[in-house]
């Protein structure tokens, strides 16, 4: 009885590395292709000052606008799940379909004639980008969960927050911390458009090394760019694996 | 006790009005288990749901012990009644243990009080605690998680319980198990059950009485034996089957028909004196025991014996025999394997205590006939 989920729970663990390996060879070939192509301690001499400070504000961004998106994206994501807004949940969920095609520059321009430039357009716009996936996966997450789990519960005389705290959120949080993943990686990879409209952050030196054409700043831009979004990604799997109980967590 | 006054539940749609309960009065005793069963549709999971509140009444009442629970708050209701449901629902983030410890905690048990709680519900349903208290629903069979099932309702020792189609979605050989053990625990535990089922052989295994719905009216109660026995209408007859009063043989124990004041001889006697209490009595045959008590073989009429034999010689073998506490199912189906007219009772030792013979339970079963039947 016990077989099948050891053996799916190494059949998962095989699969996740293999994907790891592929992931880091593709870094590696890249760096390689870079290498070739740029002086990079050359790049770090001239640009390295400006990188650390650079990704010091683009982080912030990052921080600020996605800490934003998931304090408001949860709660809304729960009441727009609650039975009693059932009428508006259907409406509200196309809705933020719709809106997550929205090109996130045109969601920055949308922002910038609306606020002006600078920090709070920038941050405005990377939270309207963000708050999106972590709404939709936040009530895809909780109307996931079993019916039958909300009628026993019910059933036992939970109040309904002791059944969405006890019950529900537990059970919908691979999904919804999933939601916050793809979110925070899309918004740390969408901070450098700030830039364009005010903002800071590291698009200051990819765009300025376009507009230069002088690959070595763009690059210097580009690679901390890449490093910092596979490094909110990875924290926020290692925070998922601890974060979601056991009996409900697929990779444990 | 649970009385149903009047009880009504009404599905108003845009096109018509449903009635899924229509007026149901019923009540079922302390410590008894109710077995609403009928076809699907038929509103009898809607009149468990109507108790426990999780459909809410159109009209009636519900009383536990007495007391009217239309004033309880719905919550604090719940809470005093341990509900089981087909699809089991234990909650997958959580242990057996705290699923256990679910409504204690929501009670406000303190928590080595829950845990101790917990540890004896998996016991008294025949689950070793050191080895599933700590375990997740996923890693258990079905059987073991409708187990757990029933533990986690059983948790607070609420007095009243609610089980809808607890054990639907086992298999029939883990199901009969599981209908055996919850029986064994409620001889212990006295609970008062509304039981809902669509299985008219579960209904006849667990029921103290059986309430049968259709189209949402309740349209007979009575004992297992007497719906059987005396389908109070055609559709009714028919849900039970054309072979029911073969179904009533699963109600009477080989105890309670057997006839256990035929003589007996043991091994050593004298087959004159065997031919002489046959002439006497009767009885078509004449069991020979052992020493011990246990049966060795018979005697009829017929049996030819030599001038200074014993019984133990001149006896035939006994082809089958069927424990007192079987029941009258086991008994015919173990006389037709064997091609025999009686069979030799024996206790759990295995001594011979009575003789269950077939014409005696033609008669038990023909009597309620003969009589005309029941108003």
């Amino acid at each position: 009885m016990n077989d099948r989920p050891v053996s799916g729970r190494a059949m998962g663990c095989v699969g996740s590395k293999v994907g790891e390996w592929l992931l880091w060879g593709a870094i590696i070939a890249v760096a390689l292709g870079v290498l070739r192509w740029i002086d990079l301690p050359e790049m770090l001499r001239r640009y390295g000052g400006d990188i650390v400070h650079l990704a010091v504000q683009h982080l912030g961004l990052a921080a600020l606008s996605g800490g934003l998106a998931i304090l408001v994206g949860i709660p809304v994501g729960i009441i727009l799940s609650r039975p009693s807004f059932a009428k508006i949940s259907e409406p509200g969920a196309r809705v933020l379909t719709i809106g997550s095609t929205i090109p996130s520059l045109a969601i920055l321009a949308l922002s910038m004639s609306w606020l002006g430039i600078g920090t709070p357009p920038a941050v405005f716009a990377l939270w309207a980008v963000t708050l999106l996936p972590i709404v939709r996966n936040t009530m895809a997450g909780l109307r996931g969960v079993d019916p039958y789990l909300l009628e026993a519960g019910r059933g036992m005389g939970m109040t309904p927050m002791q059944l969405l705290v006890r019950v529900e959120l537990p059970n919908a949080m691979y999904v919804l911390l999933a939601g916050v993943r793809t979110a925070l990686a899309i918004n740390v990879g969408t901070v450098p458009m700030a830039f364009l409209i005010g903002g800071g952050g590291l698009g200051e030196l990819i765009f300025t090394g376009i507009d230069l054409n002088e690959p070595a700043m763009m690059l210097a831009g580009a690679i901390p760019t890449a490093g910092l979004a596979v490094l909110v990604d990875f924290s926020l799997g290692l925070i998922a694996y601890y974060l979601v109980p056991r009996g409900v967590n697929p990779l444990r | 006790m649970i009385k149903l006054e009047r009880l009504t539940k009404i599905y108003e749609t845009p096109v018509r009005k449903v009635v899924a309960a229509d007026h149901i009065d019923m009540e079922v005793p302390t410590g008894e288990i109710c077995v609403l069963l009928g076809p699907s549709g038929c509103g009898k999971t809607t009149t468990l749901k109507m108790v426990n509140r999780i459909v809410t009444p159109t009209g009636g009442r519900v009383l536990i012990d007495g007391q009217d629970t239309t004033d309880i708050p719905t919550v604090e209701l719940r809470r005093k009644i341990g509900y089981v449901i087909q699809q089991i629902g234990l909650f997958p983030n959580m242990t057996v243990e705290e699923n256990i410890c679910v409504v204690p905690r929501l009670l406000g048990w303190d928590a080595a009080k829950a845990r101790r709680r917990a540890a004896e519900l998996l016991e008294l349903t025949a689950l070793d605690p050191a080895t599933f208290l700590k375990r997740y629903p996923k890693e258990l069979s079905g059987g073991q998680q409708q187990r757990v099932g029933v533990a986690r309702a059983l948790a607070a020792d609420p007095p009243v319980m609610l089980m809808d189609e607890p054990f639907g979605a086992i298999d029939p050989i883990n199901r009969a198990a599981i209908q055996d053990e919850f029986l064994k625990l409620q001889e212990k535990l006295h609970k008062t059950i509304l039981f809902v089922s669509h299985d008219i052989d579960e209904a006849v295994k667990m029921g103290d009485k059986i309430a049968i719905f259709r189209a949402g009216r309740l349209e007979q109660i009575d004992s297992p034996d007497n719906v059987l026995a005396h389908p109070a209408q055609p559709f009714i007859a028919d849900f039970v089957g054309a072979d029911r009063t073969i179904k009533r043989l699963g109600l009477i124990r080989v105890a309670d028909a057997m006839t256990s004041d035929a003589p007996v001889l043991s091994l050593g006697a004298d087959p004159v004196l065997a031919q002489a209490m046959l002439h006497e009595s009767g009885a078509a045959a004449l069991v020979i025991v052992t020493p011990e008590g246990k049966p060795h073989g018979f005697m009829t009429a017929a049996s030819s014996f030599g001038p200074g034999s014993t019984c133990g010689h001149a006896s035939t073998p006994i082809a089958a025999s069927v424990s007192v506490a079987a029941d009258l199912r086991t008994a015919v189906s173990r006389m037709f394997e064997n091609d025999v007219e009686w069979l030799s009772c024996v206790d759990d030792e295995g001594r011979h205590v009575g003789a269950l013979e077939m014409r005696r339970i033609r008669h038990l079963l023909g009597r309620t006939y003969e009589a005309g039947g029941r108003a």
